[in-house]
């Protein structure tokens, strides 16, 4: 393994490099196939080296732990805009999770529908590129259209077009208060619509998720000042009235942890994350899925995002017999829908067996299929960087 | 500022190009005309000019294929046109360039409320994609000055911002989904009507990329419900020192205003004598917005009005209704309209880090004496974006000139103290020589990288963004193409 201590040290290792690296944060968010290569761990990048409370904005090295981040942001009554979610609970991994693997990841939670992705918030990135040299792009100022914005190019591509040394934020206060508005038993459609209906209200929810399925809630989030939170929950009530009776109550800062990261599947042994228009939702999951497919589906980002997780007993039920070959027909169906109406899926969780089989990712058409080839020859002529992680 | 030598090859292919351009669209449609192409000159970036070999008005995604293509065999650089509102002359044509004009793409393909976007052509206004949904209670949320009369396609090209972007975000924010036009005529959907798209970031690459990457003939929008109300403040002060501890102390209190403005004692001079707004005598002008219903209105300029106080403003005023706000923001909506009417100006766009605004104000000052230019300053102060509007006489010699260099070095300032060369008004051709000042060669070549994957001949917008000297190399490769 290595583990340069600065970015100095990173670009010779890149320089020097014989082989391909597999590339590392604090090694908790393991998502795609598993690369053959030396581990580059980035974990000594670390630390907060500018936070300005007055300009919202903060630098640090991208091995610096979230933990660090998010203690010194809170000191200053701020935040992240867009809750990072930490895929420790999910992915059953340990370690620490570091701000570099966020941005690898373009790692977002429910506030996303509000505030953003992370991909929203990054304004800068240094990084080396595949000959070695540190490359910088955008900086600390939150309006910035010099050039061409690599910086959201590096947002979730997981470590595929050059390793990421220093990231710049945008951040925002942190709310006062929070709240949240509750409904139960809805269907999944009228589940969809009353978050539609709330989203499309001037009330500012800030997360909208729903656990469909037998004794359903619809959870939806409201932040600011406490009397703003409480204005705006008694009007959400009233706009939503014909979904049935809902409840308001005030809430405490980690009532949405476990819908950001997920902990619901925890025990699933394959999981995937579905980007779609929330109204496509209920013919994905009731019409093309649960016919020949068991398993599990949470709602956030108002039905814009989809997990859908299953354990190997749901998997092994389908006609295909084997837990891997299940969760292979299921991956296929999901995808294949997917190209069909539009949206896609990826693959965040599941036995590395399964992983080589499918395409992690959602596979994009040929022109961009090409682009992208075309960008990692570019950006990683040796094939360095996480090879075969993205295609 | 110097552009490129035209091509003799491509002046002399003229004929055959637009015989073989009104194969494929409309014979309205092909403009080449010496007298007709002079619309096509500029954009806002006046103060240079230069008719393009001919200009084309495709109406579908089809004709922008083909036009394309062509463009591709023949080895002709194309200069796409949204509405031709750059301040930056990103729509500067070349005397060999074909400039595609979007104009003629103006529809609303599909609104969805549930979804919360609209589909719409990218040579729509900006202005009009709000008004295709406010009726409804939505708005599309970046407000460039120019809204009016800009168009989508400019918007996504220099991935504009606007006074309000500090709680909404810019265009790339905003956008979810693209059909595209690659140069050699291929056509690619991105993204969609879901919150995120798959792969690379596409999308966050392709806004902003000034036309370089591929024409973006339909966007997906997203849109938001619009808020229940909005009331400004008014707050003057004495130094901008203070009123840039202000700004910073109110950001620091946890209330999200969804703008700060700032008008400096030369600006607020010419807007008074323009607007009669009715703004105090003061070197410092904030006017400070939030959003909600009439009560979370007072309580968060309650909060604000309590931070001003403490700094010793000249003045404190708040709307107490429509026709208040209105006052409030009529001088600022009408500055450049107002300091147009008294001078030629030059607006430049850079962004500075929030905490370097008295510095940068200072220097600004002294920068002026030394250059014997007047500047007024006008910007957006949340986010650090600066408008310094530098005063010059287009008619006396030498005066640009003069006006340009001093422009320099206040964008060299901006990156001296960390900021950037342009916050939302992109590089074009105005800043495309400062570039080396903000990156280092490596930093640029990345970029450069980026066109060559889409549009490996250089052919689309070819003179812009970066330095000539360092695309020279890479421009000079027309046969590429064929």
């Amino acid at each position: 393994m290595i583990e340069p201590t600065t970015e100095r040290e990173l670009a010779d290792a890149v320089a020097g490099a014989s082989g391909p690296f597999a590339i590392q944060g604090g090694g908790t968010r393991g998502i795609g196939v598993p690369v053959a290569g030396e581990r580059l761990s980035l974990a000594k990048l670390s630390g907060i080296s500018l936070y300005e409370p007055g300009a919202l904005t903060i630098v640090a090295g991208a091995g610096t732990p979230m933990s660090e981040i998010e203690a010194a942001l809170r000191s200053e009554g701020q935040m992240l805009p867009f809750e990072p979610m930490d895929h420790r609970d999910l992915l059953g991994t340990d370690g620490t999770p570091t701000i570099g693997g966020v941005v690898a990841t373009n790692a977002s939670g429910p506030r996303r529908l509000r505030a953003g992705a992370c991909r929203d918030s990054l304004i800068g990135v240094r990084y080396i590129n595949g000959h070695g040299a540190a490359v910088k792009n955008g900086g600390r100022v939150m309006k910035n259209v010099t050039g061409y914005d690599l910086v959201k190019l590096m947002a979730g591509s997981y470590g595929t077009l050059g390793v990421l040394s220093e990231v710049s934020f945008k951040l925002l206060p942190k709310p006062d208060a929070s709240g949240e508005v509750t409904l139960r038993d809805l269907s999944l459609a009228d589940g969809i619509s009353a978050m539609a209906a709330a989203l499309g209200s001037p009330y500012e929810v800030s997360g909208a998720a729903m656990m469909p399925g037998e004794g359903s809630v619809v959870r939806l989030r409201l932040e600011g000042f406490e009397n703003s939170v409480g204005y705006r929950g008694a009007e959400l009530i009233k706009t939503l009235k014909k979904f049935g009776p809902a409840e308001m109550t005030m809430g405490g800062d980690d009532d949405w942890r476990a819908i950001r990261d997920v902990s619901v599947f925890a025990n699933k042994s394959t999981v995937w994350k579905v980007s779609i228009k929330a109204s496509d939702v209920p013919a994905l999951l009731e019409s093309a899925l649960a016919p020949s497919h068991a398993y599990d589906a949470m709602l956030d980002w108002g039905g814009g995002l989809v997990w859908i997780g299953a354990d190997d007993s749901q998997l092994a039920a389908h006609s295909a017999a084997d837990a891997v070959a299940g969760a292979q027909a299921l991956h296929t169906d999901l995808q294949t829908h997917l190209a069909r109406i539009g949206g896609h899926a990826t693959l965040v969780k599941g036995s590395d067996d399964l992983k080589v089989r499918v395409p992690v990712f959602q596979p994009e058409v040929a022109p961009l299929v090409a682009l992208a080839t075309g960008l990692r020859a570019q950006f990683d002529p040796r094939g360095l960087f996480n090879p075969g992680v993205m295609g | 500022m110097e552009m490129p030598t035209p091509d003799p090859r491509i002046l002399a292919l003229k004929s055959r190009l637009v015989q073989r351009l009104r194969e494929v669209l409309p014979h309205d449609a092909v403009i080449d005309d010496e007298t007709e192409t002079r619309v096509y000159e500029c954009d806002a970036l006046t103060a240079y000019r230069c008719p393009p070999l001919c200009a084309v008005l495709p109406a579908s995604t089809e004709e922008v294929s083909a036009v394309l293509k062509i463009c591709h065999q023949e080895g002709v650089p194309v200069v796409p046109r949204g509405s031709g509102t750059s301040l930056a002359g990103g729509a500067l044509p070349t005397a060999d360039c074909v400039i595609l004009g979007v104009a003629r793409l103006c529809d609303v393909l599909e609104t969805d409320y549930d979804n919360r976007f609209i589909k719409v052509q990218t040579g729509r206004t900006n202005l009009s994609v709000t008004g295709a949904v406010e009726s409804d209670g939505f708005f599309y949320a970046p407000d460039p000055s120019s809204q009016l009369a800009c168009a989508i396609a400019g918007n996504i090209a220099m991935n504009s911002g606007g006074a309000h972007c500090l709680k909404y975000g810019v265009t790339t924010n905003n956008l979810l989904g693209v059909k595209m036009v690659m140069m050699d005529g291929t056509v690619v959907d991105i993204g969609g009507a879901h919150m995120d798209a798959g792969g690379y970031d596409w999308l966050g690459l392709i806004c902003g990329s000034e036309g370089q990457l591929g024409v973006v003939t339909e966007a997906t929008l997203r849109i938001l419900p619009k808020p229940e109300g909005a009331r400004p403040v008014l707050i003057g002060y004495k130094s901008a020192e203070i009123a840039g501890a202000c700004v910073s102390d109110i950001i620091k209190a946890g209330v999200l205003p969804v703008a700060i403005e700032y008008m400096d004692r030369k600006v607020l001079e010419v807007v008074e004598r323009h607007a009669k707004a009715g703004y105090p005598d003061c070197e410092a002008l904030l006017i400070v917005e939030v959003e909600g219903s009439p009560a979370e209105i007072d309580e968060q300029l309650g909060l604000i009005k309590q931070i001003a106080a403490k700094h010793d403003p000249v003045e404190l005023r708040e709307a107490k209704d429509a026709a208040e706000a209105g006052r409030i923001w009529l001088g600022r909506k009408s500055a450049f309209g107002a300091m147009g009417q008294i001078n030629d100006y030059m607006c430049l766009d850079g962004t500075i880090p929030v905490s370097s605004l008295p510095h940068v104000l200072r220097r600004i000052g002294e920068l002026s004496t030394e250059f014997g230019l007047e500047v007024g300053n006008v910007f957006h102060a949340g986010d650090g974006n600066m408008h310094p509007l530098i005063l010059f006489d287009a008619n006396k010699p030498g005066d640009l000139e003069l006006c340009e260099e001093m422009g320099a070095e206040i964008l060299k300032l901006c990156v001296e103290v960390g900021g950037c060369l342009t916050g939302e008004h992109g590089v074009g051709i105005e800043k495309r020589d400062l570039m080396n000042v903000q990156f280092a060669p490596q930093d640029l070549e990345a970029q450069m990288r980026v066109k060559d994957v889409f549009d490996p001949a250089w052919l689309l917008n070819p003179a812009k963004v970066f330095p000539l000297a360092d695309t020279a190399a890479r421009r000079a490769q027309p046969e590429a193409a064929a």
